[in-house]
């Protein structure tokens, strides 16, 4: 969505004409250093008061390992169910009319405005066994709320815009001509989107893939709610991060915050390549 | 406004293209009928739901509900917590566009990676850095004692954790915009002898203001729905250091779901007025300057 953040206007010639650099630039490095890389460097320097021994013990405890993979398999399965139909979303509101488009448009977004708590509590009074969607699933033997299953639903929802919002913009983009040509030439309709539309769609999807991934991650409202949060089985890493800050062990959390964090900067990382394949592709396109 | 009702949130297909190009109509069907089906189990029937839920007991309970000396202090300290945090993040916005939106230097991309650094951090893990430095074991636990200034489990706390959620959201709008708006009208302005505070009221802020309300309007949404890292600072003292979210929390958990999902509707109204005012704004903007999402 914010493709056009690095790229350097090429009619920037005079350099340094408008007023305002120190001030501006000042100010931001304060405002970033105090309230970001401070606080957030405070994470790195607490876990070197630990031994590697004790590190490595903390973030490879059996309980921590569940989590990881609760975390990290929920948020996998939630963000690939997204690529599908945040896909199909995306296609649907690009090119077909239908009423209420712009409505549904309009609340696609929702994830992102209601607030986590909001939605983890909506969520669980779905799918507990007498609610609205529960007791039909209850019958068929299968469990939702209060198992790892809820825990993909949580993620599900959470990431929903992401995948949405970064193929919608790249699919207006697409030539119709190409498409056209295809035709033309004999292709069908499914070999032209495999062949044209997917391809030129890729690096966005797989963009949005990865946003998705990295919020449900780190996610923490909506998920303690539906989770159950039984340890081994329904506990994701933020909640375990929590359970140890209430037990005073701030060692042990932050040994786990560390990981954490880590994984998130090599997500940033992954997204800003995915994301500056995404433009490159735009602007091959144009060329 | 007539402007606002006709032009086109998105660009419509093409009417012209259309046979080759366009699927079976089984196909179309198929497609809008998953993509609807998706959307409604996954957003409209959980939005619905907490409505339902709220008003389950009949209006008498809901109202009693929200007017809850604990409710209304969770409303202030939510109202008071935003409105500390949106006006300085919007401050930082601003400068942080200006200064990578208007000039040339090293370290650029670096910079704009790490303004984007808390959305990518865990919630939880915003609030615990702040528990590092703060809490009684933290870098200033033991100063903060002895002069008897309490931040954690306090309204500061609350606000600094909202500051650091909610810090992007503002430059991240401003950037991309002020970019695709180059520097020509500020350097009109400074040839035709305006001050630089001058240049920047009349020239630069006229053309951002749409651009400012949404990333103000998104900041707002967040800082005062923020639940996970404000959960880890605040320490959970009903009538004190409760926001909405959290007293939605704490409603919840003790089985009192009438009155937490009342709560949470309001939230639940926050988000409705917040799309609303934000696709608003968005038909403007592709009105008057259609690079915000810097698809051009």
């Amino acid at each position: 969505m914010h493709a056009a953040i690095a790229k350097s206007n090429p009619r920037r010639t005079a350099l340094r004409v408008l007023p305002g650099f120190g001030l501006s630039l000042g100010f931001t490095l304060l405002y970033l250093t105090l309230l970001v890389l401070i606080p957030l460097s405070a994470v790195f320097l607490k876990t070197f008061t630990m031994s590697w021994e004790a590190f490595w013990a903390t973030v490879t405890s059996p309980r921590v390992i569940a989590s990881y993979q609760l975390s990290f398999g929920a948020s996998l399965l939630g963000a690939l169910l997204n690529v599908v139909f945040g896909f199909m979303v995306a296609w649907v509101l690009v090119r077909y009319r239908f009423p209420g488009k712009k409505i549904i448009d309009a609340l696609v977004d929702l994830p992102f405005a209601l607030p986590t708590a909001v939605a983890g509590i909506a969520l669980t009074a779905l799918y507990s066994p007498n609610g609205w969607l529960g007791r039909f699933l209850e019958p068929l033997g299968i469990k939702v709320a209060f198992t790892p299953l809820g825990v993909v639903v949580a993620l599900t929802f959470i990431g929903l815009p992401f995948v949405v919002r970064t193929v919608q913009p790249v699919l207006e983009d697409v030539e119709r001509e190409l498409e056209e040509a295809a035709a033309c030439l004999g292709a069908t309709r499914l070999q032209t989107f495999l062949r044209v539309v997917l391809p030129t769609v890729l690096p966005a999807l797989l963009t949005g893939f990865a946003l998705a991934f990295a919020r449900a991650t780190g996610e923490y409202g909506s998920v303690i709610f539906i989770a159950g949060n039984m340890p081994m089985v329904s506990e994701i890493t933020p909640l375990f991060i929590v359970t140890k800050l209430e037990q005073y062990d701030y060692a042990g959390a932050t040994a786990i915050a560390v990981v954490m964090l880590l994984v998130s900067f090599v997500l940033l990382l992954t997204i800003n390549l995915l994301q500056a394949w995404t433009r490159n592709r735009g602007l091959a396109r144009k060329a | 406004m007539t402007a606002v009702a006709t032009v086109p949130a998105r660009a419509e297909p093409a009417p012209a293209i259309g046979g080759a190009t366009l699927e079976p109509a089984l196909v179309r069907v198929l497609l809008i009928g998953g993509a609807l089906a998706f959307l409604t189990l996954f957003l409209f029937v959980p939005l619905v739901a907490v409505f339902a839920e709220a008003l389950k007991k009949g209006w008498s309970v809901y109202l009693d509900a929200l007017s809850e000396p604990d409710a209304w202090s969770a409303i202030r300290l939510t109202l008071l917590t935003a409105a500390i945090a949106v006006p300085l993040n919007l401050v930082f916005g601003v400068a942080a566009a200006w200064t990578i939106a208007k000039f040339e230097f090293r370290g650029k991309s670096l910079l704009l990676t790490l303004i984007d650094l808390p959305f990518s951090v865990s919630p939880v893990i915003s609030g615990l850095i702040y528990v590092l430095l703060f809490g009684a074991q933290g870098w200033f636990g033991p100063w903060l004692r002895e002069h008897d200034v309490q931040i954690l489990f306090a309204v500061p706390g609350i606000v600094l954790a909202t500051l650091f959620v909610t810090f992007p959201f503002v430059a991240r709008e401003l950037i991309p915009l002020m970019q695709s708006q180059g520097n020509e009208e500020e350097e009109a302005a400074l040839v035709l002898g305006a001050s630089g505070w001058k240049t920047f009221w009349h020239v630069t802020l006229p053309n951002i203001k749409w651009g400012l309300l949404y990333g103000v309007i998104l900041c707002n949404a967040r800082a005062m729905g923020e639940f996970g890292a404000v959960s880890v600072v605040s320490g959970h003292i009903r009538g004190e250091t409760n926001t909405i979210p959290l007293q939605v929390e704490i409603l919840y958990n003790e089985y009192n779901f009438a009155a937490a999902f009342a709560v949470a509707s309001l939230l639940a109204l926050l988000a409705l007025v917040t799309l609303a005012l934000k696709s608003l704004i968005e038909w403007r903007l592709h009105d008057g300057a259609p690079h915000l999402n810097g698809d051009e």
